[in-house]
């Protein structure tokens, strides 16, 4: 080359190759690094869950005999049972589905489709979702206050549904809400062109399409509502209990009776309390065994939820 | 409704309008989206509304069965009739001028249930027949009218979400007629489908301006061109140029409709 200025015709720039540079590798490291983190973080909720259930299994699994179902609580650990506990468990979720779905349903509809928007709705919106991470056991304030004392309902079935219920209606108003929303706005229309009414489009439409996310967002509240403990400790649910509450069917007129709304009641994670804090380890395994039954109920509801809501998104295509 | 002669010679009188609108303004909050638009649309006869995106055609068009009511903060001023009558007027019903005013959109809408159901829907919450029997006819007859009858006579309890999107938007057709609107709008019916559905539609709405009074708002200027007998052409939110289509295509008189149809802009 004579001279400086003369400048290399050829742009074909240099082969660089094929193989990875240092640059790439410490990409690639860095990557390899990340997936082995998150293999691990994701390990720790499923060894946790599968310990819990390792651990009630060694040492409950053998008090799980059908008189332990079928067995009230006893002072003997080996007679006891879970009778009272599951029955109540069962007849206050269902007092608080009964209450909590329809009022909830209702709410999330009225405030997504129908209230205007300005800032009154603004301010329920805000408290709705503050409700939802209000302490349980503050609700359980309220209700001794209200339920029990206010409105005399006492240490009851319906106290307890009444309290579990207004501790799930945040998480059923937000799922309505945000499954109605997720009902395409061009299916509103499409009601409304044919001449529907607002509520026509509502109660044609809107719901049922909405309806796998609503009952997914029901159940998972029920569950929850299944698991609470400190909301009926503060009402006074009792921990001791040897009878059930009256049975709804009578064999005289009017046949039905509503008597047992206001039994007092125990419930399965009280029940369980309730072992835990004796001394004999016998008790012990009985609350591992009740706590096994717990978990199953539990889980079941969530399994059932993820079942029916891949069914029924599966029925509605857009 | 008055029977009115269907043919369109230049010397013969037009068709009488079927809808009309008087000097309307349309706000969507403090923006004016549409400025003393006055335009009829006649009886039996088909009319497109074409202009470049956001000129206001299809927010003319949803004035016509006013749903633009349901969007928050619309406002329409001026007059809009159906037989001489205002459609804004408080003893308007809103719910029965759907019924005579009914709509196909952009994207087929199928309801998530059968396709029987899909055409059922419209007789039943209007209560147009007295037993199954008429109702299957109506169905029947619809599902004929939009076309679509031989392609599904044998799977009617199927999803209507499973169709094709050309067949979608002729289900949803079906559902408008099925409720017997006087006037049908359609809002680009065409823009989600290709080309062979598109020819299929346009010549079912040729067929159906025998029975109903259509206006369409289009993009495709040469779709204008084969369905309709009457265009208007919209930019910037006015009303720029309404004539015979043969007219607006061949000899319009604003400069910007030349410029539009030429594809000078737009």
């Amino acid at each position: 080359m004579a001279a400086t200025d003369t400048v290399s015709t050829d742009r074909t720039p240099p082969s660089r190759g094929f193989g990875a540079t240092e640059r790439i590798q410490r990409a690639r490291r860095a990557e390899a690094a990340f997936v082995g983190l998150g293999i691990v973080v994701t390990s720790v909720g499923a060894v946790t869950l599968m310990a819990l259930l390792g651990g009630l299994l060694s040492d409950g699994w053998a008090r799980l005999t059908p008189e332990f179902f079928g067995n009230f609580p006893s002072r003997r650990a080996t007679q006891a049972g879970i009778l009272a506990a599951w029955v109540g468990s069962l007849l206050v979720v269902l007092v608080c589905a009964f209450v909590a779905v329809p009022v909830g349903v209702a709410a999330g509809v009225y405030l997504e489709e129908y209230a205007r928007r300005n800032w009154i709705t603004d301010v329920i919106e805000i408290n709705v979702n503050n409700l939802a991470g209000v302490p349980s056991i503050v609700y359980g304030l309220l209700a001794l206050g209200v339920l029990v004392y206010g409105l005399g309902l006492g240490q009851s079935v319906a106290t307890a549904g009444l309290t579990l219920a207004l501790l799930i209606l945040p998480i059923v108003i937000v799922a309505t809400r945000e499954s109605v929303r997720a009902v395409p706005y061009s299916i509103r229309e499409a009601a409304y062109g044919v001449g529907a009414t607002k509520w026509q489009v509502t109660s044609h439409h809107v719901l049922p399409y909405a309806s796998p996310g609503i009952s997914t967002g029901v159940i998972i509240g029920l569950s929850r509502a299944l698991g609470e403990t400190a909301p009926l400790v503060m009402i006074g649910a009792l921990s001791f209990i040897a009878f059930l509450p009256t049975p709804p069917v009578r064999d005289s007129f009017p046949y039905i009776s509503f008597q047992w709304l206001l039994d007092p009641f125990t419930v399965m994670p009280i029940q369980m309390f309730n072992w835990v804090s004796r001394p004999d380890p016998a008790f012990q395994a009985n609350a591992a065994a009740a706590g096994l039954v717990l978990l199953v109920m539990t889980l079941a509801m969530n399994g059932f939820a993820i079942w029916f809501r891949i069914r029924m998104r599966s029925k509605i295509k857009w | 409704m008055p029977t009115v002669l269907n043919i369109v010679s230049p010397m013969d009188a037009l068709p009488p309008p079927k809808m009309e609108g008087v000097d309307v303004k349309v706000f969507y909050g403090a923006k004016q989206a549409l400025f003393d638009v006055s335009l009829p649309v006649r009886n039996r006869s088909v009319t497109a509304m074409i202009g470049p995106s956001g000129c206001g055609k299809s927010t003319f068009l949803r004035c016509l069965n006013r749903m633009n009511d349901v969007i928050l903060g619309a406002r329409v001023e001026g007059a809009i009739t159906l037989d001489g009558q205002n459609v804004y007027d408080k003893t308007v019903d809103v719910v029965q001028l759907r019924a005579r005013v009914g709509m196909v959109f952009q994207k087929p809408n199928p309801f998530p249930k059968s396709i029987y159901d899909n055409v059922a829907y419209g007789p039943r919450i209007h209560g147009l027949s007295a037993n199954k029997a008429e109702l299957d006819g109506i169905v029947e007859t619809s599902l004929k009218k939009a076309g679509l009858w031989k392609e599904v006579a044998d799977r009617l309890d199927q999803p209507g979400t499973g169709l094709s999107g050309g067949q979608q938007q002729r289900l949803c057709i079906a559902r408008a007629i099925a409720v017997s609107p006087e006037v049908i709008l359609m809002d680009e019916p065409c823009s989600a489908l290709d080309p062979i559905a598109t020819a299929i539609i346009e010549e079912l709405i040729d067929e159906l301006r025998q029975n109903f009074t259509i206006a369409i708002v289009t993009h495709s200027m040469q779709q204008a061109a084969r369905v309709s007998q009457y265009t208007a052409f919209f930019h910037l939110g006015y009303l720029v140029e309404y004539g015979e289509t043969r007219q607006i295509f061949t000899n319009p008189k604003e400069a910007r409709t030349q410029a539009y149809i030429t594809g000078r802009f737009g």
